[in-house]
Parts: C-alpha cells; structure tokens; sequence
C-alpha cells in the first residue's frame, strides 16, 4: 500500500495539451470581410454620409472587430491575436493600394482623350493656348535629354562613390563622406534649383538653358543612388572578393569583375529608381530651364521644356478646359514613361541577376 | 613546381589581438599536410598567413617571415597578388562566382589575368575539370551558372578553378566540412591525386580524414580563452595518431580533451 495520499490528484499541467481546438472555416476571412462591408455600407448609407470614403472605413473598422471578436469566441485567445494582426495587414494593404490605384485610374481616364501621335509630336508653338490643339513633343524632348544628362553626370559620380565607402573607405574621410550623402539625401529640390541658379547661372553668368536644370537634377539623384549602389555592393559575400584575391586577382578587378557584376541587377535597378524620381522634379527646372512653347533641341542653350514643368504651366497659366486636358494628357505620358523605367529596372534586375540554374 | 614552405617566428594579429603565436614549421612538397586542433585555435588564421591572405581583412597584420622555397613571402617588395597566383586556396564554403558559368569560373583567375585565347582556356577547362574529378560530371553543360551545382559539385568546381591557374602551393580550409560522404571522399580521393604535383596543406577537424589523407599533421591548441594559438607538434601523420610525444597531442586526438 502506498503511504502517499495527500498528493494523489495530478496537479493541472502548466500548459493546455490537446492538440486540437475548434477552427473557423476556410472562407471565415472572406466571410468577415462581405459581412464587414455590407454592415459597414448600410450604417454609411443609414446614417446620411456622402463620402464613400466614411463607408470603407467604418467597413475597415467592422473588419477588424468582427474578425477578432469571431476568432476569440471560437479559437481562442492566440488564434484571435493572429488574425486580427493579419486582418491589420489587409487592411493596411488596401489602405495603401487605393489611392495609387485611384490616381492611376483617374489619370488614365482624364488623360487618354488628348493623348494621340498629334499630341506626342507636335509643340506648343503657334497654339492658342485657350483652344484645343498643341502638343507635348517638346516637353518629352526636353525631360528626356535633361534626366539623360543628369544621369550621365550623377551615375558614374554616385556608382564611384559608393565603391569607395564599401571597398575602400576607412576612417575619418568615409564617415564624412558618408554623412554628406545623408545630408544631400534631404536637400529639397527647390534648394537643388537656387544653389545651382545663384552658382552656375547667376555668379558664372550662364543663361538658362536644359543643362543647367540637369545640374540640379543630378545634385538630388547623386546621393540615391550612392546610397542604392552601397547598399547592393554591400550584399556581395565577402567570399567572392577572397575567392578572387585567392586566385591572384588584384583588387580593383576584383572590383570591376566579380563584385560589380555581381551586384549589377541591383545597381541598375537603384539608378533607374532614382531617374525615376528625377523625372517628376518641377521647381529646380521651373527656375532654371524656364519652359518654352517651342521645340529646342540643343539642352545647351536657351530655354527648354519638361514634362512636369508643362503640366504646371498647363493647369496654372492656362487654366482653362483645354489647358486641363492637355495637363492630364502630359501627366499621363509622364507616369507611363516612369512606369516604363520602373519595370526596365526590373527586368534588368531579373536578368542580369545571379542565376541559380534550376 | 611544387615548393617547400618554411615559416618561422610567425605570429599573427586581429587589432591588437594576438591570434597565434611565434609559430615555426617546415612543410614539404609533393605532400599533404594536415592541421587539426580545437576551434579558435588559430589554424586558419595560420593558413591565411601562408598565402597573404590574413591581411585581407581589416586591421590585421603578421609577423615573422614564410619562405617559399628562397622568398620571403613577406619581404619588402613581394607583390602579395603574385603570392597569391603561386599559392592557392579552397574555402570552408564552396564560393563559385554566381554571375559565370561553369567553364568561366574555372578560367576566371586566367581571364581576370588577362588569357583570353579560347583554344588555351578551353585546354584549361578540360584539364582542370578532370584534375578536379568534376569533367564527366559537367562536361555537357559547361555555360549552365556554376551555381545550380551541388554542394559537392560546386566545392570541385572551386578546386578546378584553384588549379587552374597551376600554383605552386594549395590550401585547403576545413574543404569538406559542408559536404556529404560521398562529396567528402570525392575530394579525398581527389587531394591523393593532386599531391603528386602540388604542395598541399589542409585544415580539418575531422581527424580521421586528417589521418586519411595527409602525411604529416601538425597539432594546434592554445592556452585559454583569448591566448593565441600555438603549434604543439607536427609529425609523421601515422605518428601523431599512434604515438604523439606531446601529451595534450594524445588527450586532443583520444576525445578526452577539455
């Protein structure tokens, strides 16, 4: 017989062991959701609200509670913690992709109207700017040649700078390099457009031209993509550089031959991102290429064209009917022209990328 | 062309750490030489030293003098990128270059030097793929990345582009160590080949492999933590693993080490 009696019961284990809970079906999320927004459409339209807006996100709002509520009464606790933090990523998704879609949406359908090969060939001059008519071609031109110049200057300039901070830079001179690039990273760009219009126009005298709008441009490029290049050059494996100085390869072609390629994809897809962001720039080329109404090839002298520059002058200085559409049309050619850069750098990216060979 | 090494009073720092210390040994030609010893030791380290590669990394520096045959490694106008065409080396990890293909990345130290004459690289190619026992392996697909091999394959690979531009000295770091059985024998059987032409010096902590195949083995230790490593002793390989003169030699090797 055994002595032991005061401790005969097993005590409670210290944590739940069955493995199974009850669980929401499959379609519980999708479920929730349809719930969600017909609760939430019907107290937008009980309670009078005008904006669509209100609706999705009281629906949002509905969302959220219900899916936890629904999940703490059927799973549990835990379960519930998660798919509320799921339903908050959903939610913040499409928060997120709305107003991109609209915009693009809107863009697309207030644009398309104007936008023919009439409008992509033909300039401003001659047209009466409170009639129909005119076109962008000398805008496209002048944005074309003026990222192009500011790329050609800004690339190569911010490509070596980064090499150096990852491949070279010690000390005292990297970190002050290093900080400069993080400073010239916040400069606004109308501060890009004064310094180089007191510098280059102003105290050496050089009179409005498309170059001089590309100066500014690659003053804000130049530290994105420093900054880009830094961080792709960084993800090559320190073993690659050893495996390539093992086999008696000297530094600086280690550099140009195994590290650059290597990292290429990336490169590239930085700088692209960074034209792409140049390419929308106004106030530094309202200030220093100074917009014309006709074609002006030579960026060199006189004044030029950009498209974001012809769209403000379309909308502000035009404002009328036929200066809305031709804005919209303008600004529908510029989101396709950055569009298209985004998913070149992308390809790019993709192909020129380490291949695994499966 | 396989050379003698001959270091002496060699010590190498991280900073102002002291990895290993006043190290001296002779390792011949046409041989394999083992290191084995705990981690940390510092065998790696000494191995880095062998073919300049120690000051590679940041702050590091050695001390003492390695000569290779009648050169001093570190002797005032040594060029270390010419140390290191003489003195090759495999990594721990296989490292094949990710943007080439297989027959690029055993002809990239020749390319990267500047050979560009297809019929001399493609004789290359073959010659160093079927030294490294990988040719009938790959022979077909020779532009495929040479990073869509296996693990085994890949280390080969990175032996046949070790050779390919024909050193004098090879160094192998822990070589098998991410490697399978079989991968592992393949470059066993390998090194037993490649000694007849080359001097080689292999880091393992595998002691029966150490014992497989090299002929001399020399035994690493240190102190404690953060003293540098040392060489205990370096011997005859079947006497190292038979009967070492140094205590801490047989405790090390027996398992009843720490």
């Amino acid at each position: 017989m055994s002595t032991v009696t005061a401790t005969a019961s097993p005590s409670e284990p210290l944590v739940r062991r069955e493995l199974t809970t009850a669980r929401l079906p499959k379609w519980a999320p999708l479920g929730t959701s349809v719930l969600a927004i017909t609760l939430g459409c019907g107290i937008g339209a009980g309670a009078g609200l005008g904006s669509h807006l209100q609706w999705g996100l009281i629906s949002a709002v509905l969302f959220l509670i219900l899916s936890y509520a629904l999940a703490a009464k059927v799973e549990g606790r835990r379960q519930a913690k998660d798919r509320f933090a799921t339903s908050v990523v959903w939610v913040a998704f499409i928060l997120a992709v709305v107003p991109l879609a609209s915009l693009t949406i809107y863009t697309i359908q207030q644009g398309i109207g104007v936008v023919n090969g009439n409008f992509l060939s033909h300039s401003m001059k001659n047209v009466i700017s409170s009639g129909p008519g005119g076109g962008i071609y000398h805008a496209l031109l002048g944005t074309l040649e003026q990222v192009g110049l500011a790329t050609a200057m800004a690339a190569p300039i911010g490509l070596m700078t980064a090499v150096y901070l990852v491949e070279y830079g010690k000390g005292r001179l990297a970190k002050v390099v290093t900080f400069f690039v993080d400073v010239m990273t916040g400069i606004p760009s109308i501060v890009a457009g004064l310094f180089i219009l007191s510098l280059w126009n102003i105290l050496l005298g050089f009179d409005y031209s498309g170059f001089s709008g590309s100066l500014a441009l690659a003053i804000l490029m130049m530290p994105v993509v420093v900054r880009s290049t830094e961080e792709m050059l960084k993800l090559v494996p320190n073993e690659l550089r050893e495996a390539s100085y093992a086999l008696g390869v000297p530094k600086w072609k280690t550099i140009l031959r195994i590290v650059i390629p290597t990292a290429i994809g990336g490169i590239t897809t930085g700088v692209m991102l960074a034209v792409a962001r140049i390419t929308g720039e106004t106030a530094p080329v309202m200030m220093l290429v100074f917009g014309a109404d006709f074609i002006n090839s030579d960026p060199f002298n006189g004044p030029q064209q950009s498209l974001p520059l012809y769209i403000w002058q379309q909308y502000a200085l035009v404002n009328n009917d036929f200066g809305y559409a031709r804005a919209w049309g303008a600004a529908l050619v510029l989101i396709a022209f950055v569009m298209g850069l985004n998913l070149i750098a992308r390809g790019i990216a993709r192909w020129r990328s380490p291949k695994s060979g499966h | 062309m396989a050379k003698r090494i001959d270091v002496s009073g060699l010590s190498a720092y991280y900073g102002s750490t002291r990895a290993i210390e006043d190290i001296s040994m002779t390792i011949e030609p046409r041989s394999v030489t083992a290191f084995i010893g705990p981690s940390g030791c510092g065998k790696s380290t000494f191995l880095r030293t062998l073919n300049r590669m120690h000051e590679v990394i940041p702050s590091a520096r050695v001390e003492g003098k390695v000569m290779l045959d009648d050169e001093n490694l570190y002797g005032s106008n040594i060029d270390p990128v010419a140390v290191r065409r003489a003195v090759g080396m495999v990594f721990q990890r296989p490292n094949p270059f990710p943007t080439m293909s297989i027959y690029d990345n055993v002809v990239a130290g020749l390319k990267l030097a500047g050979v560009k004459k297809k019929s001399v690289l493609d004789g290359v190619v073959e010659k160093s793929l079927k030294g490294a026992n990988l040719w009938n392996e790959v022979k077909d697909r020779l532009n495929k990345p040479g990073a869509g091999l296996s693990g085994g394959q890949q280390q080969r690979l990175c032996i046949a582009r070790a050779i390919a531009v024909e050193p004098q000295v090879l160094l192998m770091d822990e070589p098998c160590s991410a490697l399978d059985p079989i991968s592992t024998l393949a470059i066993e059987d390998l090194i037993g080949e490649l000694k007849s032409q080359y001097t080689i010096v292999i880091v393992t902590h595998n002691m029966q492999q150490a014992a497989r195949v090299s002929d001399r083995t020399a035994f690493f230790n240190l102190a404690g933590v953060g003293q540098p490593g040392k060489l205990v002793e370096l011997d005859d390989t079947p006497r190292i693993f038979s009967n070492p003169s140094v205590q801490a030699t047989e405790d090390y090797i027996s398992g009843r080490f720490g």
